[in-house]
Protein backbone atom coordinates (compact mmCIF):
# COMPACT_ATOMS: atom_id res chain seq x y z
CA UNK A 1 0.00 0.00 0.00
CA UNK A 2 2.53 2.79 0.90
CA UNK A 3 5.08 1.28 -1.84
CA UNK A 4 2.37 2.11 -4.42
CA UNK A 5 2.46 5.60 -2.76
CA UNK A 6 5.89 5.96 -2.98
CA UNK A 7 6.39 4.94 -6.32
CA UNK A 8 3.77 7.79 -7.10
CA UNK A 9 4.96 10.18 -5.58
CA UNK A 10 8.52 9.60 -7.17
CA UNK A 11 6.81 9.57 -10.38
CA UNK A 12 5.27 12.93 -9.77
CA UNK A 13 8.81 14.32 -8.37
CA UNK A 14 10.37 13.19 -11.87
CA UNK A 15 7.19 15.07 -13.43
CA UNK A 16 7.93 18.63 -11.62
CA UNK A 17 11.65 18.08 -12.04
CA UNK A 18 10.87 18.06 -16.20
CA UNK A 19 9.28 21.29 -15.47
CA UNK A 20 11.93 22.76 -13.05
CA UNK A 21 14.57 21.91 -16.00
CA UNK A 22 12.72 23.11 -18.75
CA UNK A 23 10.35 26.15 -17.29
CA UNK A 24 10.84 29.30 -19.29
CA UNK A 25 10.89 31.23 -16.73
CA UNK A 26 12.49 32.41 -13.08
CA UNK A 27 9.13 31.52 -11.85
CA UNK A 28 8.19 28.45 -13.36
CA UNK A 29 11.27 27.13 -11.70
CA UNK A 30 9.98 28.26 -8.64
CA UNK A 31 7.15 26.73 -8.69
CA UNK A 32 8.02 23.41 -9.29
CA UNK A 33 10.77 23.55 -6.88
CA UNK A 34 8.37 24.47 -4.05
CA UNK A 35 5.97 21.44 -5.72
CA UNK A 36 9.28 19.06 -5.22
CA UNK A 37 9.38 20.58 -1.43
CA UNK A 38 5.77 19.87 -1.03
CA UNK A 39 6.21 15.76 -2.33
CA UNK A 40 9.30 15.87 -0.72
CA UNK A 41 7.32 16.02 2.72
CA UNK A 42 4.72 13.42 1.75
CA UNK A 43 7.32 11.09 0.39
CA UNK A 44 9.59 11.45 4.37
CA UNK A 45 5.96 10.88 5.58
CA UNK A 46 5.36 7.61 3.34
CA UNK A 47 9.00 6.14 4.03
CA UNK A 48 8.51 6.55 8.04
CA UNK A 49 5.57 3.88 7.36
CA UNK A 50 7.39 1.88 5.16
CA UNK A 51 10.23 1.44 7.62
CA UNK A 52 7.93 1.37 10.76
CA UNK A 53 9.73 4.90 12.17
CA UNK A 54 7.58 7.30 12.29
CA UNK A 55 10.52 9.58 13.75
CA UNK A 56 10.77 11.04 10.09
CA UNK A 57 7.80 12.89 10.36
CA UNK A 58 9.61 15.74 12.66
CA UNK A 59 12.21 15.98 9.28
CA UNK A 60 9.19 16.85 7.36
CA UNK A 61 7.66 19.53 9.62
CA UNK A 62 11.14 21.32 10.04
CA UNK A 63 11.70 21.06 5.92
CA UNK A 64 7.96 22.36 5.73
CA UNK A 65 8.78 25.44 7.10
CA UNK A 66 12.23 25.77 5.92
CA UNK A 67 10.48 25.18 2.35
CA UNK A 68 8.58 28.29 2.73
CA UNK A 69 10.76 30.75 4.59
CA UNK A 70 13.96 29.98 1.62
CA UNK A 71 10.65 30.29 -1.42
CA UNK A 72 10.05 33.64 0.24
CA UNK A 73 13.54 34.88 0.54
CA UNK A 74 14.20 33.90 -3.14
CA UNK A 75 11.16 35.64 -4.42
CA UNK A 76 12.14 38.91 -2.37
CA UNK A 77 15.37 38.81 -3.73
CA UNK A 78 13.85 38.33 -7.27
CA UNK A 79 11.35 41.25 -6.73
CA UNK A 80 13.49 43.64 -5.02
CA UNK A 81 17.22 42.46 -6.06
CA UNK A 82 17.61 43.09 -2.14
CA UNK A 83 17.10 40.77 0.17
CA UNK A 84 17.52 43.37 3.26
CA UNK A 85 15.03 45.63 0.81
CA UNK A 86 12.92 48.29 3.59
CA UNK A 87 9.49 48.78 1.97
CA UNK A 88 9.51 52.23 3.09
CA UNK A 89 12.33 53.90 1.61
CA UNK A 90 12.06 54.77 -1.91
CA UNK A 91 10.97 52.18 -4.24
CA UNK A 92 13.96 51.12 -6.46
CA UNK A 93 12.31 49.74 -9.83
CA UNK B 1 -12.64 -7.51 11.00
CA UNK B 2 -11.96 -3.96 12.19
CA UNK B 3 -8.51 -4.01 11.26
CA UNK B 4 -9.46 -5.29 7.55
CA UNK B 5 -12.02 -2.49 7.24
CA UNK B 6 -9.59 0.09 8.36
CA UNK B 7 -6.60 -1.57 5.48
CA UNK B 8 -9.50 -1.05 2.63
CA UNK B 9 -10.49 2.77 3.76
CA UNK B 10 -6.72 3.20 3.72
CA UNK B 11 -6.15 1.82 0.24
CA UNK B 12 -8.47 3.88 -1.31
CA UNK B 13 -7.49 7.14 0.31
CA UNK B 14 -4.24 6.08 -0.80
CA UNK B 15 -5.27 5.48 -3.93
CA UNK B 16 -6.96 8.83 -4.18
CA UNK B 17 -4.13 10.85 -3.06
CA UNK B 18 -1.32 9.25 -5.59
CA UNK B 19 -3.96 9.74 -8.22
CA UNK B 20 -4.53 13.56 -7.66
CA UNK B 21 -0.60 14.13 -6.89
CA UNK B 22 0.02 12.44 -9.93
CA UNK B 23 -2.37 14.60 -12.29
CA UNK B 24 -1.37 17.67 -10.55
CA UNK B 25 1.99 17.52 -11.36
CA UNK B 26 0.97 16.38 -14.69
CA UNK B 27 -0.59 19.74 -15.34
CA UNK B 28 2.21 21.35 -14.07
CA UNK B 29 4.49 20.22 -16.69
CA UNK B 30 1.72 20.16 -19.41
CA UNK B 31 0.24 23.56 -19.02
CA UNK B 32 0.76 26.35 -21.03
CA UNK B 33 1.69 29.20 -19.03
CA UNK B 34 2.59 30.33 -15.38
CA UNK B 35 -0.80 31.13 -14.07
CA UNK B 36 -2.27 27.90 -15.00
CA UNK B 37 0.61 25.94 -14.17
CA UNK B 38 0.18 27.14 -10.11
CA UNK B 39 -3.58 26.11 -10.77
CA UNK B 40 -2.71 23.01 -11.63
CA UNK B 41 -0.21 22.39 -8.76
CA UNK B 42 -2.90 23.29 -5.85
CA UNK B 43 -4.46 20.36 -6.48
CA UNK B 44 -1.76 18.37 -5.61
CA UNK B 45 -1.13 20.24 -2.44
CA UNK B 46 -5.02 19.89 -1.39
CA UNK B 47 -6.43 16.99 -2.38
CA UNK B 48 -2.99 15.16 -2.96
CA UNK B 49 -1.64 15.85 0.48
CA UNK B 50 -5.18 15.71 1.85
CA UNK B 51 -5.86 11.86 0.91
CA UNK B 52 -2.20 10.68 1.26
CA UNK B 53 -2.69 12.31 4.86
CA UNK B 54 -5.95 10.64 5.85
CA UNK B 55 -5.11 7.56 4.55
CA UNK B 56 -1.93 7.25 6.46
CA UNK B 57 -3.83 8.78 9.41
CA UNK B 58 -6.46 6.27 9.17
CA UNK B 59 -3.36 3.78 9.35
CA UNK B 60 -1.80 5.15 12.36
CA UNK B 61 -5.12 5.49 14.43
CA UNK B 62 -5.22 7.99 17.77
CA UNK B 63 -1.81 8.50 18.34
CA UNK B 64 0.71 10.68 18.32
CA UNK B 65 1.67 10.23 14.93
CA UNK B 66 -1.72 10.96 13.41
CA UNK B 67 -1.51 14.12 15.18
CA UNK B 68 1.51 15.03 14.02
CA UNK B 69 0.36 14.51 10.15
CA UNK B 70 -2.55 16.58 11.18
CA UNK B 71 -0.05 18.95 11.79
CA UNK B 72 1.72 18.09 8.46
CA UNK B 73 -1.89 19.39 6.81
CA UNK B 74 -2.47 22.23 8.77
CA UNK B 75 0.78 23.40 7.40
CA UNK B 76 0.47 22.68 3.85
CA UNK B 77 -3.27 24.39 3.85
CA UNK B 78 -1.50 27.57 5.88
CA UNK B 79 1.46 27.79 3.56
CA UNK B 80 0.53 26.83 -0.03
CA UNK B 81 -1.77 30.02 -0.37
CA UNK B 82 0.96 32.43 1.07
CA UNK B 83 3.54 30.93 -1.65
CA UNK B 84 0.85 30.52 -4.68
CA UNK B 85 0.04 34.61 -3.46
CA UNK B 86 3.85 35.79 -3.42
CA UNK B 87 4.57 33.74 -6.61
CA UNK B 88 1.88 35.49 -8.54
CA UNK B 89 2.35 38.96 -7.13
CA UNK B 90 6.01 38.89 -8.05
CA UNK B 91 5.93 37.30 -11.31
CA UNK B 92 2.95 40.00 -12.13
CA UNK B 93 5.70 42.65 -10.94
CA UNK B 94 8.31 41.36 -13.18
CA UNK B 95 5.62 41.74 -16.11
CA UNK B 96 5.15 37.80 -16.68
CA UNK B 97 1.53 38.51 -18.04
CA UNK B 98 -1.32 35.98 -18.25
CA UNK B 99 -2.63 34.43 -22.08
CA UNK B 100 -5.51 35.70 -22.26
CA UNK B 101 -7.80 34.98 -25.22
CA UNK B 102 -10.18 38.18 -24.45
CA UNK B 103 -8.50 41.65 -22.85
CA UNK B 104 -10.99 42.57 -20.69
CA UNK B 105 -8.64 45.41 -18.98
CA UNK B 106 -9.02 48.62 -19.33
CA UNK B 107 -7.41 50.53 -21.94
CA UNK B 108 -4.44 52.66 -21.58
CA UNK B 109 -4.39 55.42 -19.49
CA UNK B 110 -6.73 53.82 -17.70
CA UNK B 111 -7.19 53.22 -13.75
CA UNK B 112 -4.46 50.42 -14.23
CA UNK B 113 -2.06 51.23 -16.45
CA UNK B 114 0.05 48.81 -16.06
CA UNK B 115 -1.86 46.41 -17.59
CA UNK B 116 -0.58 46.41 -21.00
CA UNK B 117 0.29 43.37 -23.38
CA UNK B 118 3.74 43.36 -24.39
Amino acid sequence: MFTTAAIALLVAIGLAALRAIKGPTVFDRMLAGNAVGTLAILLLAVIGFLTGRPEFLDVGLTYGFLNLIGSLAVLKFFRHGDLAYDSGSEPKS
Amino acid sequence: MTELIADIVSWVFIILGSFFTVVGMFGLVRMPELFTRMHATSVTETLGAGFLVLGMVVQAGLSLVSLKLFFILALFFMTAPVMTHALAQTALHERVRPLLTEDRRPPEGGPAGEGRQP
